[in-house]
């Protein structure tokens, strides 16, 4: 069952590398650079702060989005030229097909993560940029399963990524909204407030913590710690858990 | 296309589905819950930081930034008062805004009847003297907030020489139609609280004997009031 997972994971990989994915990646390195060298000129102080921060938050959405798109696109065309028929026609399971790209894809968001993490060497302390890169890697994790899933669910490329953005989005701003929710500004009498609560904590509990993972503050004050990265680690692994079981159930279901 | 049937997926892949969803369940309301913390207000960056974040459209970036400068005191979760902001820090931001949209009147009035209402004199004071600056810059337009500035310096702050001196740059520089009677002739009715009733009266003549005054009903009532000075 595992022989074929190394193949599939060896031409997901030389996709990226055929797709020259890794120059757009260079080119947003590149960009970062000077826009981190025009920062420092507006800058009047704390320039080095300022660098790391707005180049973290950017770069951290950047490897967002650029892995989601390489996912997505690239499952929707091989489901559209029945690539991944020819391949499931074969005596492969298909929990094998899916881990293969599992760990293709986990290979990407990987080295997308030490290229970016590496970018910001020059304005952060090397611990707290390697602690950085690791939480951009899980975070990447999640997105990789989450897209995998949104592919096997629609099937398209204009959902997939809405849902995946959506999801992202939500999954990093669902703790603000746990606080405004449960505020000292919000009555908690009332039954429609209660509703909302409530509809709130069901969410936020399926959904992982993504403010905890790569937080800009670990650049910009240097506050980051190693144990701050075991729980993001348990919470990839479980959420990944949870995904990759969404996304097996789909494809076994899917009438390929 | 038709799904296959439930009976098509493996139980391991449902055991691991939802093996899956309980442990992110446990994970979830095992972890602490969020906790609100108290953000301090950034220094406003530069104007030019902030076209370039504008691209090229400064007012919805003026409008945006107003609205979290006046949400500052309801951060998620937790309710600040605004006299723990930092004043010289809310003032940068209001210029800024400002500088991004100098028609807006917006942060002229959360300078003047929010912020200039917190209940500690010398944050009024900085407020209404912030006031009194963007003021000169464009009088005709902006000369409401100083008033409502005099107004709070005459009754808030009990301070007669400050409400004198708002009252009168708006006499002398607020001179468009567009400005009420009212806004122009404040200053004499301050100087007569003051007790300065020559200077009073030198004003009010000066303002009758101008021609500015058109209107017979305003021209009679500031005639009384000439009357009613000179016979204290």
């Amino acid at each position: 069952m595992t022989a074929p997972i190394f193949p599939i994971a060896y031409y997901t990989l030389l996709e990226a590398v055929r797709n020259r994915m890794i120059w757009l990646v260079l080119v947003v390195v590149a960009a970062s650079l000077g826009l981190g060298q025009f920062l420092h000129e507006i800058a009047i102080t704390e320039n080095a702060q300022i660098q790391s921060a707005l180049l973290g938050a950017m770069l951290r959405f950047l490897a967002v989005f650029i892995l989601a798109v390489f996912i997505i696109t690239s499952m929707v065309r091989e489901l559209n030229d029945k690539g991944s028929e020819l391949i499931l026609s074969l005596p492969i399971p298909r929990a094998s097909y899916l881990a293969g790209k599992v760990l293709g894809f986990s290979g990407c968001a990987l080295a997308l993560a030490g290229i970016f993490a590496a970018t910001l060497l020059i304005y952060a302390p090397p611990s707290q940029v390697a602690l950085w890169g690791l939480s951009l890697f899980l975070e990447l994790w999640i997105i990789e399963a989450f897209c995998l899933l949104c592919v096997f669910t629609f099937s398209q490329v204009v959902p997939a990524l809405s849902a995946t953005l959506a999801f992202y989005l939500l999954a990093r701003s669902i703790a603000a909204f746990q606080l405004i929710a449960h505020g000292p500004l919000t009555p908690d009498e009332s039954w429609s407030q209660q509703a909302i609560n409530t509809i709130i904590t069901a969410i936020a509990a399926v959904l992982p913590r993504l403010d905890t993972f790569t937080q800009t503050e670990w650049l910009a004050y240097h506050t980051g710690s190693w144990a701050a990265l075991l729980p993001v680690a348990t919470q990839s692994l479980i959420y990944v858990m949870l995904l990759g079981g969404a996304a097996l159930f789909d494809l076994y279901r899917k009438n390929l | 296309m038709r799904e296959r049937p439930l009976s098509t997926v493996p139980w391991p892949v449902l055991w691991l589905l939802m093996l899956g969803f309980c442990l992110q369940i446990a994970w979830h309301f095992s972890q602490p819950k969020p906790q609100a913390r108290a953000e301090d207000l950034l220094p406003p960056p530069t104007i030019a930081a902030l076209h370039l974040v504008s691209l090229g459209d400064p007012i919805p970036l003026a409008r945006a930034l107003m609205l979290n400068l006046q949400a500052f005191d309801t951060q998620p979760g937790i309710g600040l008062s605004y006299r723990q902001l930092d004043f010289a820090k809310v003032e940068g931001w209001l210029e800024r805004i400002l500088e991004l949209d100098p028609r807006g009147q917006y942060p002229l009035m959360v300078a003047s009847k929010v912020f200039g209402s917190v209940n500690e004199p010398s944050r009024q004071r900085r407020m209404f003297e912030f006031v009194y600056h963007q003021f000169l810059l464009d009088p005709d337009n902006r000369w409401p907030w100083l008033a409502h500035a005099a107004v709070m310096a005459k009754h808030r702050l009990h301070d007669l020489p400050l409400a004198r001196k708002y009252a009168r740059a708006i006499r002398e520089h607020a001179t468009g139609d567009n400005v009420p009677s009212w806004a122009k002739q404040m200053e004499i009715f301050i100087l007569e609280d003051m007790n300065e009733l020559e200077s009073a009266k030198i004003l009010l003549g000066g303002l009758l004997k101008s021609g500015k005054i058109t209107d017979p009903g305003e021209m009679y009532f500031l005639m009384e009031e000439l009357k009613r000075l000179e016979r204290r």
